[in-house]
């Protein structure tokens, strides 16, 4: 007879009777509190009349659209449409790239390999922020300092995208690369269309990873902008913060702005997301 | 005609090199071409329009004995290591706790997910907001019903960095569980039954199956924690800015300060190397215990 108390290494989920459940509600109700908990304050202030700033409310007072409208007066929509050009622009790059890497890496065997696989991994190894002090030097001689081209160019490139994408690409096998051969296709139609449609799991991991990512940048917003009008939304959100003619209802709207687009990409494509997590992680 | 052959023998050693060529330029851009620049410029008095002048090893010898950037280094090690202990520890204790897969601790499990998903500003921002400073604020409120005394959380000295830090607990932990969950999923159920019939109760089981089976987990995260919090900037700049009084000032934030609001820019690339090197000195360091061990393990 199978035992559900072994089925993990507490055997809390297994525990039945009232006493259990009641503990186990309680302890999941804080967690979610703990951890979601001033996330969805947020979400509800932002619809609510805030004056004060010291107040986050998660019981829904009177609702209200004044924040947005507010926010909306301050160039939020502007900002938010700069976030999604860095973060479309940028994620269409980096896919593109990592594929193309990804198909050599794993589908050619050529003399050089191992050295640009080690330059591969090394650049994992040198964290934008070391390097934001040349790297902006570097930017400013590309004429890349503000215009939205400097903070999506930059992106395009990540190693952890080339590695997932090429770890996928070994597992399919050689035997279809050779039929479509045989069939005279060149490389970049056995790319094309025998890889490619092969690796959607993958371009899912690289596309979520890859979206939040850039989403979350901040350190290459802030070197490429020269001016508010280059702002992307997280960059804005300090500005917003200090006018204090507005109030932080302004920044509540924005804030929720800028929250929603990856939780939401996040919970829409979860499963993608805890591969790439685990492989991420096992891989460095 | 007589190019024909030649040209599709280049196409095919050529082809890996084509595929390879729009990673390999983005990289040497913007990953190896500032790397060396900052080499040069960490030996370099940088003087825009009038020449860099060689200066040997002067930045260095400033970044090791100036004392803001002494003490920004200890803020550094101190936030590193609490914020790594921290968010594995917590993150150890949630994924154990919401180990399982009953439907609801799945939703449990997405929901204390949610930080490490937002954006880093969007969290500062919340933050800052929670920590208000007056005793009405929210976390204060908190701190009141367990019968301890309002706090200024960031406004203080004292507390700043503890409040940072509680931040990237709270930012890392569920990032840690996740991990963790993983690895737990990975241990072998047959090992919990062999405890338990050798009459080993829940503890037991912890301390003597599931723990070692977390090895690899546990190194993972802890480098790759580490390091995160070396460079840390964002939250920083955002929630303090170094402030109040340079009590979180950390490497990073110093390093920006110096290097793009004073245009000390010899000295900043100086303190990133010495930043660079003590991370990838750690990633090495851990990568070869952990090739002794499994080398071990095999032989």
């Amino acid at each position: 007879m199978k035992n559900r108390q072994l089925d993990s290494a507490l055997g809390l989920d297994a525990r039945t009777g009232p006493l259990a459940l009641i503990g186990k509600v309680v302890l999941h109700g804080l967690l979610v509190l703990v951890f979601a908990g001033p996330l969805l304050a947020l979400l509800v202030s932002a619809f609510s009349p805030v004056s004060d700033p010291t107040r986050l409310t998660l019981l829904p007072t009177d609702f209200t659209l004044a924040n947005f409208r507010a926010a909306f007066d301050r160039d939020v929509l502007r900002y938010l449409l700069n976030s999604f050009l860095v973060v479309g622009g940028g994620l269409l790059l980096q896919v593109g790239v990592s594929i193309s890497a990804g198909y050599a890496l794993a589908r050619k065997r050529f003399p050089g390999m191992r050295l640009v696989l080690l330059l591969i991994l090394s650049t994992m190894m040198l964290p934008e922020e070391v390097l934001a002090i040349p790297l902006s030097l570097v930017l400013s001689d590309l004429s890349l300092i503000g215009s939205l081209w400097g903070m999506i160019v930059p992106v395009g490139a990540w190693a952890f995208s080339i590695l997932v994408t090429a770890e996928f690409m070994k597992e399919i096998p050689l035997e279809l690369e050779e039929a479509a051969r045989l069939d005279g296709a060149g490389d970049l139609r056995i790319f094309w269309s025998v890889v490619l449609p092969l690796c959607k799991p993958a371009l899912g991991v690289i596309g979520i990873f890859g979206f939040t990512m850039i989403w979350d940048q901040y350190m290459l917003p802030l070197l490429v902008a020269t001016d508010a009008k280059q702002f992307t939304l997280p960059l804005a959100l300090r500005t917003l913060r200090a006018d204090e003619q507005v109030g932080v209802g302004v920044l509540l709207a924005s804030a929720l702005l800028a929250l929603l687009p990856s939780v939401l990409a996040f919970l829409a494509m979860q499963r993608q997301f805890m591969r790439g997590l685990t492989s991420g992680a096992v891989k460095g | 005609m007589w190019l024909r052959p030649s040209a599709g023998w280049a196409r095919g050693r050529l082809t890996p090199w084509l595929f390879l060529a729009p990673a390999l330029v983005l990289f040497a851009l913007f990953k190896f071409l500032p790397m060396w620049r900052a080499v040069e410029m960490s030996f370099h008095e940088v003087r825009p329009y009038l020449g860099d002048r060689w200066v040997g090893g002067a930045n260095y010898q400033q970044v090791v004995t100036d004392e803001a950037f002494l003490s920004a280094i200890g803020h550094t090690l101190v936030l590193a290591v609490g914020q790594t202990g921290g968010s594995v520890l917590l993150g150890l204790a949630l994924a154990l706790v919401l180990e399982g897969t009953a439907r609801r601790l799945w939703i449990v499990r997405t929901a204390v997910f949610l930080p490490t998903v937002t954006a880093m500003a969007v969290v500062a921002e919340v933050w800052r907001i929670l920590y208000y400073p007056a005793a009405d604020g929210i976390a204060n409120s908190l701190l009141a019903w367990v019968g301890v005394g309002p706090s200024q959380f960031l406004n203080s000295p004292d507390s700043a960095l503890w409040s940072v830090m509680t931040v990237g607990v709270w930012r890392g932990a569920p990032y840690d569980m996740m991990i963790f969950l993983a690895a737990l999923a990975g241990v072998d159920r047959t090992l919990y039954e062999a405890a338990a019939a050798d009459g080993a109760g829940v503890w037991r089981r912890v301390w003597h199956v599931t723990l070692p089976a977390l090895r690899p987990a546990f190194v993972i995260l802890l480098t790759l924690a580490a390091i995160r919090s070396l460079r840390v900037f964002t939250e920083i700049f955002l929630l303090t800015n170094g402030g109040p009084n340079g009590s979180t000032e950390v490497l990073m934030t110093l390093i920006y300060r110096l290097g793009l609001e004073r245009g000390e820019l010899g000295v900043a690339a100086a303190g990133s190397m010495v930043l660079l090197g003590v991370s990838v000195l750690l990633t090495l360091l851990v990568g070869l215990s952990r090739r002794g061990r499994t080398g071990k393990a095999v032989t």
